[in-house]
């Protein structure tokens, strides 16, 4: 008789070396089938393949169900659970602080398009390096069904109460007022959102993302227009969308009708691969145009909606050193007694 | 034509007096018509000559058309709080100047423009007649400069009935415009002389006051609250500042940037240590001063109190999760079109307990120049060290009006960044408990984002978490971390700054008080002494929470009266949730809010009240 030798799997390990779990989280306190849930995964995918090292990461979010996700990714990254609808600000402070962090937001569609509509906006203007993910359900979950503003009109809730008011499209605000990333996804299409995700760490800007994930518990019903089944009828993806990091060297062979590609700054390529229509997401107006005719046939458009490589950063905008302000040593900050002396002169 | 109505009811009484270096001096023009020039040339040049000078504006919130009065108070004895009485008034605003001259208090002396006819009003003041818009006109040509020169010509006049030395007017003039502006400065220079010409001719001097040179103001300085803050920051080596404009407080990020910009950009590449971001509300302000605070930065906001509201969630959340932050409270009288230009206490109460549930702040009091300077500083020192959002309560008394000041000391003590972990550390020690009480303070240690160690990452939320930074929600959980949090607030109460104390033997009457009443509060104890043999013993307020000295010195008097400016008592209030009753039974309140800086005459009115003298 021989015993078998038993030879464990080589564990699967990324471009640093590292494998996947200093890039899972905390085990999830959300519902089962939370659309959530699989964002978290296809996050923790994304920063897995590209390889980022967790501890470059901070995670901010405000407060409802998206924004108790950022416990469950990257647990090696710092995290920040702030306040209702202001994560923009603690991003965008913790980031002035620090332009080396690669931060990411989670929020939801009240925290990003009721309360937060303030600070989500003008995070926009301000063209903050930083992912914002906006885990869109159309409804508050933590207290139990409530519509959001980007609930549609005619939507109904569980309990029969229709939706009357016109909801924010998300993405039609990011790509008018300022972001340099926009795109909308779902959280079941695993490839899609995986892709866009990677090409939103590439980007230098403000990269929003709006995903659709239905909300099993609240909005998951016939009338929903953000349930599982409805967004399955509805999507209309704009493109197949590829992602290839600056490290992978691929040459593929391409129909160059078929395909429009984006450089990134990193040396990586977003590669759209045509769905039958012919988009090019370096088109600001175009881009509005198509949200604006898909709302009205009521499909929902997926897909990167938008890409602008030359906008200044808020860092630009501001001229700051590279260093991280945070950390700058006392003889770069406290300015040498000889200011102070010429100042007081001044003043006598 | 006379060339002066003289008619005090007791002139025989006062002839031959003269009042020398102690008055004060009151302007009353119209806004936005260019007097602030001319009266800051006016008190520079009595501060050039050696006399200790204070200036106060009380000025309406429009940009041009309202009254707005400054008043100069020249005071030997060093008195630079704002004195009641107007001894000598400037009457250029024709709305107010009826009312203005109704008030004064007889054998005060009116400067005003000729056709209003002042004089006619009472006779028991002097009168000085002056016919402004005849004097403007050959001194300056160009007719829309008018109304600004217009102006200059009563420091002429001023200087020569109260003796100020005209080359004094020149050189505060020429600082005042500076080199880039020698243009105005001449013109205006011009006008001055025109009113000083005009006075040595056709007025004679009837009122006993004048300015006599002293050598009380060698090396001193003049400046602003908010500007002395902002030096502060800028030597604390504050690095993201966000803020959102509000009266009184925007001049200050306004100084602040000024000086960044001018002693923290690299001279080759032209590149910041500093990031100032105009944030789209207070709201936004604060969460990107305690974002950055996480992430290490020396961070700060400046607002006044209707920001403090919208910053209550984040103040909250702050005092939680312990994020360090440097709050500027320049203090007003609110809300919404509720007098914001003028001065009040009115946050320390709501400051101090910012937010929901069990939360409590550190404050700062200011009460002068210097120390704008140097509670800065150690407000970032604070913050950092205790994790928690520091507040710098200054008001619009000091923040907006011009003081006369020591030179600010250089810091000098190194800058100290409180307990971070570097990756280092954490190398050494092999992980961190973020809540835990190591060192028996109640402060944590904390690492910052992009550390490179494992061990080095937390979460950051509110009230629900465990010494190990996981998320809880259990009783004991929440009441270990709180009862840590009170802890930590008693090791604060340690290391705020200490009281200033004065005691005097026998005093059974004490007083106590913070930031800006310290001057009318010290007056007050002189007037008590020379007036009513009342000693009073002196305790002034640097920070709250309260040190134990305070204590002590209740006990040690039968009856302390609270300072507050502020209808509510609000100093008074913060005693009683926290001091035991036989200390509280002992404190009286004497309290102004009529949005004036508080003057020493209220104050010892009000406790000669009391005393039941």
């Amino acid at each position: 008789m021989s015993t078998p030798t038993a030879t464990l799997p080589p564990k699967k390990v990324n471009r640093i070396g590292l494998d996947i779990l200093p890039y899972k989280g905390g085990k999830t306190t959300l519902c089962a089938g939370c659309g959530h849930n699989a964002i978290s995964e296809r996050i923790i995918e994304a920063f897995f393949e590209m390889g980022v090292e967790p501890w470059r990461v901070s995670k901010f979010s405000g407060i409802g169900c998206s924004s108790k996700s950022p416990a469950y990714f990257l647990g090696q990254a710092h995290g920040f659970n702030g306040v209702h609808g202001r994560m923009p600000s603690v991003a965008t402070g913790a980031l002035l602080a620090n332009r080396h962090i690669v931060g990411i937001g989670v929020s939801g569609d009240g925290d990003t398009a009721s309360i937060g509509l303030g600070q989500f906006m003008h995070l926009l203007r301000r063209n903050l390096p930083f992912i914002y993910i906006i885990e869109d359900n159309g409804v508050y979950g933590l207290t139990k069904g409530q519509f959001s503003a980007t609930a549609d009109v005619g939507s109904k809730l569980k309990t029969g109460v229709v939706n009357d008011l016109p909801p924010f499209d998300c993405c039609a605000l990011a790509l008018r007022w300022g972001a340099t990333f926009v795109a909308r996804s779902f959280s079941g299409d695993k490839k899609q959102l995986s892709a866009i995700l990677k090409a939103a760490i590439a980007h230098r800007g403000l990269a929003v993302i709006d995903v659709i994930s239905p909300c099993v518990t609240f909005n998951d019903h016939e009338g929903s227009t953000k349930s599982y089944s409805f967004v399955k009828e509805h999507d209309e993806p704009l493109h197949e969308v590829d992602f290839i990091p600056s490290f992978q060297d691929i040459s593929v062979e391409i129909d160059e009708g078929s395909v429009h590609e984006v450089a990134m700054h990193d040396g990586s390529r977003i590669r759209l691969r045509k769905l039958g229509r012919d988009y090019d997401p370096t088109d600001q107006h175009g881009a509005i145009t198509a949200l604006h005719e898909a709302g009205l046939r009521h499909e929902l458009l997926t897909g990167i909606l938008y890409v602008a490589l030359e906008k200044p950063t808020l860092f630009d905008m501001l001229g700051m050193v590279e260093e991280p302000l945070a950390t700058l040593p006392e003889a770069r900050v406290r300015p040498p007694k000889e200011a102070l002396d010429e100042i007081m002169e001044e003043l006598r | 034509m006379p060339t002066v109505e003289v008619s005090p009811t007791e002139s025989g009484a006062e002839t031959g007096r003269r009042v020398v270096n102690d008055f004060s001096i009151q302007v009353a023009t119209v806004n936005g018509s260019g007097s602030q020039t001319a009266n800051t040339v006016l008190m520079r040049a009595i501060f050039q000559m050696g006399i200790p000078v204070s200036g106060k504006n009380m000025f309406p919130s429009n940009i041009a058309g309202l009254p707005t009065w400054f008043t100069i108070r020249a005071s030997k004895d060093g008195y630079i709080g704002r004195k009641k009485e107007i001894d000598f008034l400037v009457a250029m605003n024709p709305e107010t100047a009826r009312e203005d001259v109704m008030q004064l208090e007889s054998g005060a002396a009116v400067v005003y423009d000729e056709p209003l006819k002042l004089n006619a009003l009472r006779s028991d003041l002097h009168f000085y007649p002056v016919p402004f818009d005849k004097l403007v006109a050959p001194v300056c040509p160009e007719a829309r400069l008018r109304k600004l020169v217009r102006n200059m010509i009563y420091d002429g006049i001023v200087a020569y009935l109260l003796g100020i030395e005209m080359p004094e007017i020149r050189k505060a003039l020429l600082k005042q415009f500076g080199a880039r502006k020698a243009k105005a400065a001449e013109l205006n220079w011009g006008a001055a002389q025109a009113g000083y010409d005009y006075a040595a001719q056709h007025l004679t001097k009837s009122d006993p006051y004048w300015v006599e040179r002293m050598n009380a103001t060698a090396g001193k300085i003049i400046i602003d609250g908010n500007a002395a803050t902002a030096l502060g920051c800028l030597f604390a080596g504050v690095t993201v500042v966000a803020w959102y404009p509000i009266t009184p407080s925007s001049s200050l990020i306004e100084a602040l940037t000024s000086y960044l910009k001018r002693y923290r950009t690299d001279k080759e590449t032209g590149r910041t240590t500093f990031a100032v971001v105009q944030a789209e509300d207070e709201l936004a302000s604060i969460g990107m001063v305690l974002g950055a605070g996480w992430a290490g930065a020396r961070s700060m906001t400046a607002t006044s109190g209707p920001g403090i509201s919208l910053m209550a969630e984040f103040s909250g959340l702050g005092y939680y999760a312990e994020l360090p932050g440097v709050i500027v409270n320049v203090q007003r009288v609110g809300p919404s079109t509720g007098l914001p230009t003028r001065t009040m206490q009115g946050d320390l109460l709501s400051t101090a307990v910012l937010s929901h549930g069990d939360t409590r702040h550190p404050m700062l009091f200011p009460s002068s120049m210097q120390e704008c300077f140097t509670m800065a500083i150690q407000a970032f020192d604070l913050a950092e060290f205790f994790q928690t959002p520091v507040f710098l309560m200054t008001d619009l008394d000091l923040g907006m009006n011009n003081w006369m000041s020591d030179p600010f000391p250089y810091p000098a003590e190194p800058i100290r960044r409180g307990k971070v972990l570097t990756a280092e550390d954490l190398a050494r020690l092999g992980g961190f408990a973020r809540y835990k009480d190591v060192d028996g303070d109640g402060v944590g240690y904390r690492t910052l984002p992009c550390t490179n160690h494992p061990a080095a990452a937390y979460f950051t939320r509110g009230s629900g978490h465990n010494e190990k930074a996981g998320y809880t929600e259990r009783e004991d959980d929440y009441m270990n971390n709180m009862d840590r949090l009170a802890h930590k607030f008693e090791s604060l109460r340690a290391r705020v700054p200490a009281p200033v104390v004065d005691y005097r033997d026998g005093a059974e009457v004490g007083v106590i008080c913070l930031g800006s009443s310290r001057y009318a509060t010290e007056e007050s104890r002189d007037q008590l002494r020379a007036e009513y043999n009342i000693h009073t013993s002196y305790l002034r307020l640097k920070a709250y929470p309260f040190s134990s000295e305070v204590n002590t010195f209740i006990q040690r008097h039968d009856r302390v009266y609270v300072i507050d400016q502020n209808r509510d008592a609000q100093t008074l209030a913060l005693m009683r949730l926290e001091f035991p009753a036989e200390e509280i039974a002992k404190l009286r309140s004497v309290r102004y809010y009529g949005g004036l800086p508080i003057d020493a005459r209220t104050i010892t009115d009000e406790i000669v009240r009391q005393e039941g003298l």
